[in-house]
């Protein structure tokens, strides 16, 4: 392609792109910026217009500075727990139950309306129906878990320190599963049939073909979906709020901002810690680009 | 003009002048925030209705969210926006403080009227001297026990927290050998949320461990009382309490109670009307005693001060009106018509004395004593750090109860963040 | 032989997946037909049937209305973020430019706030355009949350288009938007479906906002008007009619993708590209 071809198109790009930027800026520019801002400043919710400047204060100040919050760094240390776990059961789900569907049968689209109902559900909602039946005294999970013998007595699912991460972890795999799995099947179905056409002419046995031929080819859609299941696994709220409040053994950083922001008004300081979940999240995005960019091109050598 | 014109003009003048000034004055409309529930809002909206039609004026009641932590989000947008689009607010008792900067003061306009209600209500509806909210309707904890199985083991109703103990054991260990395998000895509030601030404040008040700060401004957890309360109920723990306990709220705890599964309970006097419904199981088998107390000097019965008040915004274009619809919704007159249908208990003294609301609900009578002494939480005298102050005890307090932290230290560590929050007792 | 093991394991599997998936709703059903005591039961059958929680939903709030504005908002957001996206994913997907790395980069950053934090800065916003308790108000915040997602996703289907596609079309002197709108967009048929479905359902589903910028009865959405839907006391969970409210939620979207499965199949044949 001549330059003056390539400039032309690059030109075109910025036109193509133009409205997309102008929306998410005018959209979502002001409020990041102010929650910023906000993270530099003593705001109160209770005294919102008398305001000052403490610099970084909130972040490493000696009294009330993130730094300093054991609560805070407790929240962080859930949260990256939370989201790898989460990620992982997910994306190895919504691979086997993406295959599943993608696999020719009369029950496809039944299986497919079925497999969105997790999804579907509100997240407040389906924490609730889950916390009721994981209850301990009359949680249907306790009563056949029991029955069958799998366990002696009922257990405090989301009482017991020991286990209350892990249960809203499942319960997130739960709701969020689907998400992967329709991505992943998207992702399959662009595959060009005649890949697998030819896979079969040459006699390649089935695993082979998944492991060679699918799985590199559906890595990119399967990437995107991690990446976007990981910034959303690292602003978990929903879930652990309805499930367990605010016990310390599950609370997450969006918890930590919201209680800092709404149940103690503190602006300055919520500011700052969602500023601080965001540096988390954004180091922990590029570390992943990073990684899959080395694996792509790995594959593609 | 001719003036023979203008004179023409001046009846029509006049009377375009008055419609004007008639529509005005009856103009406005006022909005109200109750919360939406059931019965709850049917009789706001019947109290409002009437106040309307007695002042000519509008009344559009807003729905506003079930939970209490998204109202008071809801809330605090829309007053520290400064937006006039919600004049009178349902406010939770303990959250009055935590808005305070932004309600009117009500001393204006009530003319001493808010003497009849209960000391400790009124003392949390007053911030800076200012009387921000009126109480609506109270609360408090009570011990909800089982008649039959206290008669059929012939215990009394414990009086302390070591009988408590003792009897709910017996009651438990004897029931389970019986067959009945679900059976636990005491059901409460356990979850690290608001309502265990409210059943640990009991432990502590009931051993004479102080209100963790007192109306002065001074922390006063840290004390061998407050250790010794903790230690007590950390006991339950696995022993007569499940330890599903830990993430229980009011409707949790509910449960079991109601299906026959517990023989004490701790809970407000809604659960009452749930378990005397026509399918409980345990309807007619339950009785209501104040909450245990310690042994010990300093120990005495407590329970927690809970409740709604009214309060007034301070950007509302109609101010008095405003406080005139809640003052007329406070009033004796209104409070009763709900204590009758709705069985909210009222915030005046004296309709505790009142004949039809006894008949109604003959259980009300019972709760005067324990709403007099009720212990309120240091909402007041911490302003709009209370939350702060309640998250922090909160966790100390699950802490100590999973078992993750020795009572000792953990109760040091509460009194010295306290004491950093409270920026030398000044808050 | 291999492909017999498939076969075999198929069914069980699906058996599970759905079973696994559809368990928890089908329990929240049950729990809706029940009243009173029955609640604390952990059986999943019914004594005593009564639809007593759904007639209750829509006599007590303006349902109907609050399903109407929900369908509108997400219809609404999903139809602009692809339109958006389809246009950005061609540029940023398909043609290589300084500062493309960074700003998508950028794009991704208005997801990494927890939603909670941005929520008094869009409030501004949606004052200041004099939106507040307006379905418009939705419509621009939710998009915060589904346009980075439809991008990335539209980018990273679009750049795997072969090149021929685009050259043949630029051969025959095809402008841009017929490029993007006749000829990419088919093929990327299933991709527009996943994502506008998700994006659909994420807007439908989304609660703070929703709660935060409308206060009228008449502009409130559904999840907002599940949050209020009442019991008889202040700490009962209705569960009967809140299971209600779930149900008839969950099934316009059930129908929806029932509906949108014959075109990803549709999309499958016009997708194949053959040399």
């Amino acid at each position: 392609m001549s330059a003056g071809l390539n400039r032309q198109r690059v030109r075109w790009a910025w036109i193509a792109l133009l409205p997309m930027l102008t929306v998410l800026a005018a959209v979502a520019g002001w409020p990041l910026g102010r929650t910023i801002w906000f993270g530099f400043t003593d705001a109160a919710l209770d005294r919102l217009g008398e305001w000052q400047f403490v610099g970084l204060d909130n972040y490493i100040g000696e009294f009330g500075g993130l730094a300093k919050d054991s609560d805070f760094w407790g929240a962080a240390r859930n949260t990256l727990v939370f989201a790898f776990l989460s990620v992982t059961l997910e994306t190895v789900l919504g691979l086997i139950v993406a295959l599943v569907i993608n696999h020719p049968s009369p029950m496809r689209t039944f299986l497919r309306a079925a497999v969105l109902v997790p999804w579907a559900i509100p997240t407040v909602v389906s924490a609730r129906i889950w916390g009721w039946m994981l209850n301990d005294q009359y949680g249907v999970v306790n009563h056949w878990l029991v029955q069958l013998g799998l366990i002696g007595a009922p257990l405090a699912w989301t009482a017991d320190p020991s286990l209350s991460l892990f249960t809203i972890v499942l319960v997130d795999v739960w709701k969020t599963t689907p998400f992967m799995a329709l991505l992943i099947l998207a992702a399959l179905q662009m595959v060009p049939t005649d890949c697998y056409e030819a896979a079969r002419v040459d006699g390649v046995p089935p695993s082979r073909v998944f492991w060679r031929i699918t799985l590199p080819l559906i890595a990119p859609g399967v990437a995107v979906a991690m990446l976007f299941r990981t910034l959303d696994a690292l602003r978990v709220f929903d879930v652990i709020y309805v499930m367990t409040s605010n016990s310390r053994h599950t609370k997450s950083l969006s918890i930590y901002v919201r209680e800092q922001l709404i149940d103690f008004q503190l602006i300055g300081a919520g500011s700052a810690a969602a500023t601080a979940l965001f540096f988390v999240i954004a180091l922990v995005t590029i570390l992943y680009l990073g990684f899959a960019r080395r694996r792509m091109a790995e594959g593609a050598a | 003009m001719t003036r023979t014109a203008r004179r023409a003009m001046a009846p029509q003048a006049l009377m375009a002048t008055a419609l004007l000034c008639a529509a005005a004055a009856q103009g406005a409309t006022l909005k109200i925030a109750c919360t939406g529930l059931g019965k709850e809002l049917e009789l706001c909206r019947e109290a409002a209705g009437a106040w309307a039609r007695k002042s000519g004026h509008q009344v559009e009641v807003v729905t506003t969210p079930n939970d209490a932590s998204e109202r008071l989000a809801l809330y605090q947008q829309v007053l520290s926006s400064g937006s006039d689009k919600i004049d009178v607010f349902q406010v939770e008792i303990n959250q009055v403080g935590l808005l305070g900067n932004h309600l009117l003061d009500l001393r204006a306009y009530s003319k001493g009227v808010e003497k009849g209600h209960f000391e400790s209500m009124l003392a949390n509806s007053t911030v800076g001297g200012k009387l921000v909210a009126m109480p609506w309707f109270i609360d408090a904890g009570l011990l909800y026990y089982r008649r039959d199985l206290l008669e059929k083991y012939k215990q009394e109703v414990p009086q302390t927290w070591e009988q408590l103990k003792a009897t709910a054991q017996l009651v438990q260990d004897a029931e389970r050998k019986a067959g009945k395998d679900k059976m636990w000895g005491y059901v409460w509030q356990g979850r690290a949320y608001e309502g265990l601030t409210c059943n640990a404040l009991e432990w502590v008040a009931s051993h004479g461990g102080g209100t963790i700060v007192d109306d002065k401004g001074k922390v006063t957890i840290g004390n061998p009382n407050t250790v010794k309360a903790l230690t007590t109920i950390a006991g339950f723990v696995g022993t007569i309490s499940p330890t599903a306990v830990l993430n229980y709220a009011e409707e949790e705890a509910r449960g079991p109670f109601q299906n026959g599964n517990a023989v004490f309970m701790r809970n407000w006097p809604y659960a009452w009307a749930a378990t005397q419904a026509p399918d409980s199981p345990v309807k007619d088998k339950v009785g209501v005693a104040v909450l245990p107390r310690g042994s010990g000097d300093g120990a005495r019965h407590a329970a927690t001060l809970g409740g709604q008040a009214l309060s007034v915004s301070r950007h509302s274009k109609n101010a008095a009106l405003a406080a005139d619809l809640v003052l007329y919704m406070t009033s004796a007159e209104v409070q009763k018509d709900r204590a009758i249908k709705g069985s909210y208990n009222p915030s005046i003294q004296e309709l505790y004395k009142d004949p039809d609301i006894r008949k109604a609900n003959p259980f009300m009578g019972s709760l005067l004593r324990t709403f007099t002494s009720a212990v309120a939480r240091p909402t007041a005298v911490t302003g709009s750090r209370y939350n702060q102050v309640s998250s922090e005890f909160q966790n100390a307090v699950h802490e100590v109860l999973s078992k993750t932290a020795k009572p000792e230290e953990a109760v040091a560590r509460l009194n010295t963040r306290l004491n950093q929050l409270s920026r030398g007792g000044r808050w | 032989m291999k492909r017999n093991v498939w076969a075999t394991l198929y069914w069980p599997v699906a058996a599970l997946i759905v079973l696994a998936s559809v368990f928890p709703l089908v329990y929240a059903i049950a729990t809706s037909l029940k009243q009173g005591n029955a609640l604390f039961e952990p059986t999943l059958w019914v004594d005593a049937p009564t639809l007593a929680n759904y007639a209750t939903l829509f006599r007590q709030q303006s349902f109907g209305r609050n399903l109407l504005n929900s369908a509108l908002v997400s219809a609404g957001v999903v139809a602009l973020s692809l339109a958006l996206s389809l246009l950005a994913a061609w540029a940023l997907g398909r043609v290589n430019f300084r500062g493309r790395g960074v700003l998508m980069l950028t794009i991704l950053s208005a997801s990494m706030f927890p939603q909670v934090a941005v929520l008094s800065g869009m409030y501004e916003l949606v004052r200041a355009l004099g939106l507040y308790d307006s379905l418009g108000s939705l419509l621009i915040a939710d998009l915060v949350i589904t346009l980075p997602f439809t991008v990335w996703v539209l980018v990273t289907f679009m750049s795997q288009l072969p090149k021929e596609v685009e050259e043949a079309a630029m051969m025959d002197g095809l402008g841009l938007f017929t490029l993007i709108f006749r000829i990419f967009m088919p093929l990327l048929w299933p991709a527009m479906v996943a994502t506008g479905l998700l994006a659909f359902i994420a807007a439908w589903n989304e609660f703070l906002f929703a709660l935060t910028f409308t206060i009228s009865p008449e502009q409130r959405t559904v999840p907002v008007a599940i949050a209020l839907v009442s019991g008889n006391n202040a700490y009962e969970v209705p569960w009967g009619s809140l299971m209600a409210a779930s149900v008839i939620v969950t099934l316009p979207l059930v129908a929806l993708v029932i509906y949108f499965q014959r075109h990803i199949v549709a999309g499958l044949t016009a997708g194949s590209v053959k040399g």
